[in-house]
């Protein structure tokens, strides 16, 4: 279990994390804002807490990989490695401009601490499997963790990649899942229902975790128990697109728009970075 | 100036209520392709597959087997791309009457990236046999195109683009699938473009027209089946082609007119289009600067060719 203070302080870095999101959004006024909101705290587990890596070395055979596989958040992982020293915090502000390293969606050979490339939904966890096997045939002590949106589990190629985690019994793999419960063309359950996606991946023989993708404890003790997890391992969690800032939450509207300055202000003020 | 996507989704609208067979999918994509609108109007005829391409072709193929007229969109990257062999096997090998319309072509995509920017669905889609490829220049084609598909029995694939580009065409223009069009004459060297770059060919003959020369445009908005004809009366007559279009070089435009010249008339040709080269992030109007894609480049062509020409 994670100590009070850890949880306080993976707090506060989330919170930094999403007025780096948020300014970085505004400079370029192009990207996704609801979807990085909604992940924002997963990934500041993630990087800050539960998985083993080093920015001074990005290429340390050892390291856990993290794929984006919902690619469109990439200012939330450019938040996080920028936090975590892979390049300078001031390139944030060159994000989608031409020449930037910094692409509207993640990409491997441009970006440092970026895994694999994503950006066409569906294909990041078929290359986590992928990864998980290489590890397993290197012989490599590290873990593979990859993060989906729920709207992302219409793509058959997901449920291709499930079977063959489970199939392959790929227990440093570690799926989480961004349940926000919107898309673009507005909530998931009128779109093109998903749910309920725990018990498909539980069919699909999955080690099947509920976690409340907001509260950094209920997150560090999911992450415990996939880590112990014989099978590979899903977090399903319950997440608020555009989380942290009331105006954009839960709207469909800001899950490709922008904030204005306006909205930049209100947001600095909310989360005390005024 | 008007976006060849808005024009599509006003287009679908009015197709709709003139003809109940008409079905509309969607990739959850459907407010930027723009069929929000046909499927705000007939509910009870849009399909939202959801993240899903390759279903949401093979829903538009029972469909079309069940007498509809589907229309199915998403990205470009995604329709040609994910969808690709759902398109072959279920459409393009049956002969499935399915209107693919893909927007957001070419790097114009802009900002989101090279993972969305489409620069190879023409060239896919042409080597498809029973497969029509059409790439209109502007908002009033784009209408014209939509029509001429409805009208069409068999698989078309419609390349739109995102951005707002200049018009071309008026209102009441007509769209003939397998033609092209003589937008302009000249007897020194033939410029050739499709989707926004004949905007910027116009605008190159212009410029050519001041330095003596003599410039002809031509428009093919239906890649397939090309205007082989139009473009070998071309090449006879002036004696040097430049292609442009916001694609590869690589089997689109450029390609299918090189492969009608080298059978039928062979003659020096420039490509103007992305050289073998994935796109990258950046705003629409730099990254057609970047790679090239403008009328002094086109202009620049046309001079180099000219100097092969065989005289
Ligand atoms: C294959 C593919 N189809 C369509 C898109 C366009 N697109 C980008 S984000 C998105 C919605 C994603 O919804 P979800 O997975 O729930 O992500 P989140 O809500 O976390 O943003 C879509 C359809 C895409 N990137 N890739
Ligand atoms: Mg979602």
């Amino acid at each position: 279990m994670l100590s009070e203070q850890k949880v306080q302080e993976l707090e506060q870095t989330a919170r930094e994390l999403r007025v780096d999101i948020l300014k970085m959004l505004h400079r370029s006024q192009s990207g996704h804002t609801g979807g990085s909101l909604s992940a924002i705290d997963i990934m500041a587990v993630l990087f800050f807490h539960q998985m083993k890596h080093d920015a001074t070395c990005p290429d340390w055979s050892e390291r856990d990989r993290f794929v984006l596989s919902k690619g469109h958040a990439a200012p939330a992982l450019y938040a996080c490695l920028a936090r975590a020293g892979y390049f300078p915090k001031e390139d944030l502000a060159t994000l989608r401009q031409l020449g930037s390293h910094l692409q509207g969606h993640p990409d491997m050979r441009k970006t440092p601490g970026v895994e694999v490339c994503t950006g066409s939904l569906g294909q990041g966890l078929s290359q986590a499997v992928g990864l998980a096997l290489a590890n397993r045939v290197a012989g490599r002590r590290s873990r593979v963790f990859a993060l989906l949106g729920d709207g992302e589990l219409q793509e058959g190629q997901i449920w291709e990649a499930v079977m063959s985690a489970a199939h392959y019994q790929l227990s440093d793999l570690c799926i989480v899942v961004d349940c926000n419960g919107l898309q673009i063309d507005g909530f998931t359950a009128d779109v093109m229902n998903v749910g309920p996606v725990a018990a498909k991946f539980a069919a699909f023989n999955l080690h099947v975790i509920e976690a409340d993708g907001h509260d950094i404890d209920s997150l560090g003790q999911a992450f415990a128990s996939a880590e112990v997890s014989d099978r590979p391992a899903v977090i399903v969690a319950r997440t608020v697109k555009g989380k942290g800032v009331s105006i954009f939450e839960n709207k469909a509207k800001y899950h490709g728009l922008a904030p204005s300055d306006e909205e930049l202000q209100v947001s600095l003020q909310v989360l005390g970075a005024l | 100036m008007i976006a060849t996507r808005d024009a599509y989704g006003k287009a679908l609208l009015e197709l709709g209520r003139q003809n109940p067979k008409i079905v509309a999918l969607d990739a959850d994509l459907s407010g930027s392709t723009k069929t929000a609108q046909f499927g705000k109007e007939f509910p009870e005829r849009f399909f939202n597959a959801g993240i899903a391409e390759a279903n949401m072709v093979g829903m538009a193929a029972g469909l079309a087997a069940g007498g509809m007229i589907p229309f199915a969109s998403t990205f470009a990257v995604f329709a040609a791309g994910r969808a690709f062999e759902q398109i072959r096997q279920s459409l393009a090998y049956p002969r499935m009457n399915v209107k693919v319309v893909a927007t957001h072509g070419g790097i114009t995509v802009g900002e989101d990236g090279g993972s969305h920017q489409s620069i190879e669905d023409l060239a896919i889609m042409r080597s498809l046999p029973n497969m029509t490829v059409l790439c209109p220049a502007d908002g009033p084609e784009t209408a014209a195109a939509i029509r001429a598909a409805a009208a069409f029995e068999g698989p078309v694939y419609i390349r739109l683009g995102r951005g707002k580009v200049p018009v071309v065409f008026t209102e009441d223009c007509s769209f003939e699938i397998g033609r092209g069009v003589t937008l302009r004459e000249g007897k020194d060297v033939t410029l050739i473009g499709t989707g926004l770059m004949t905007a910027m060919a116009l605008q190159a003959a212009e410029e050519l027209a001041g330095k003596g020369i003599d410039a002809r445009v031509l428009h093919l908005g239906s890649i397939k089946p090309l205007d082989e004809e139009l473009v070998l009366k071309a090449a006879r007559e002036t004696g040097a082609i430049v292609t442009a279009e916001e694609h590869s070089v690589i089997g689109g435009l450029g390609g299918a007119v090189c492969e009608a010249l080298a059978e039928g008339c062979p003659t020096p040709v420039e490509r103007i289009g992305m050289r073998d080269v994935f796109g990258q992030s950046g705003p629409a109007e730099k990254l057609l600067e970047y790679y090239g894609l403008t009328a002094d480049k086109l202009v620049e062509a046309a001079e180099r060719v000219l100097q092969r020409k065989i005289r």
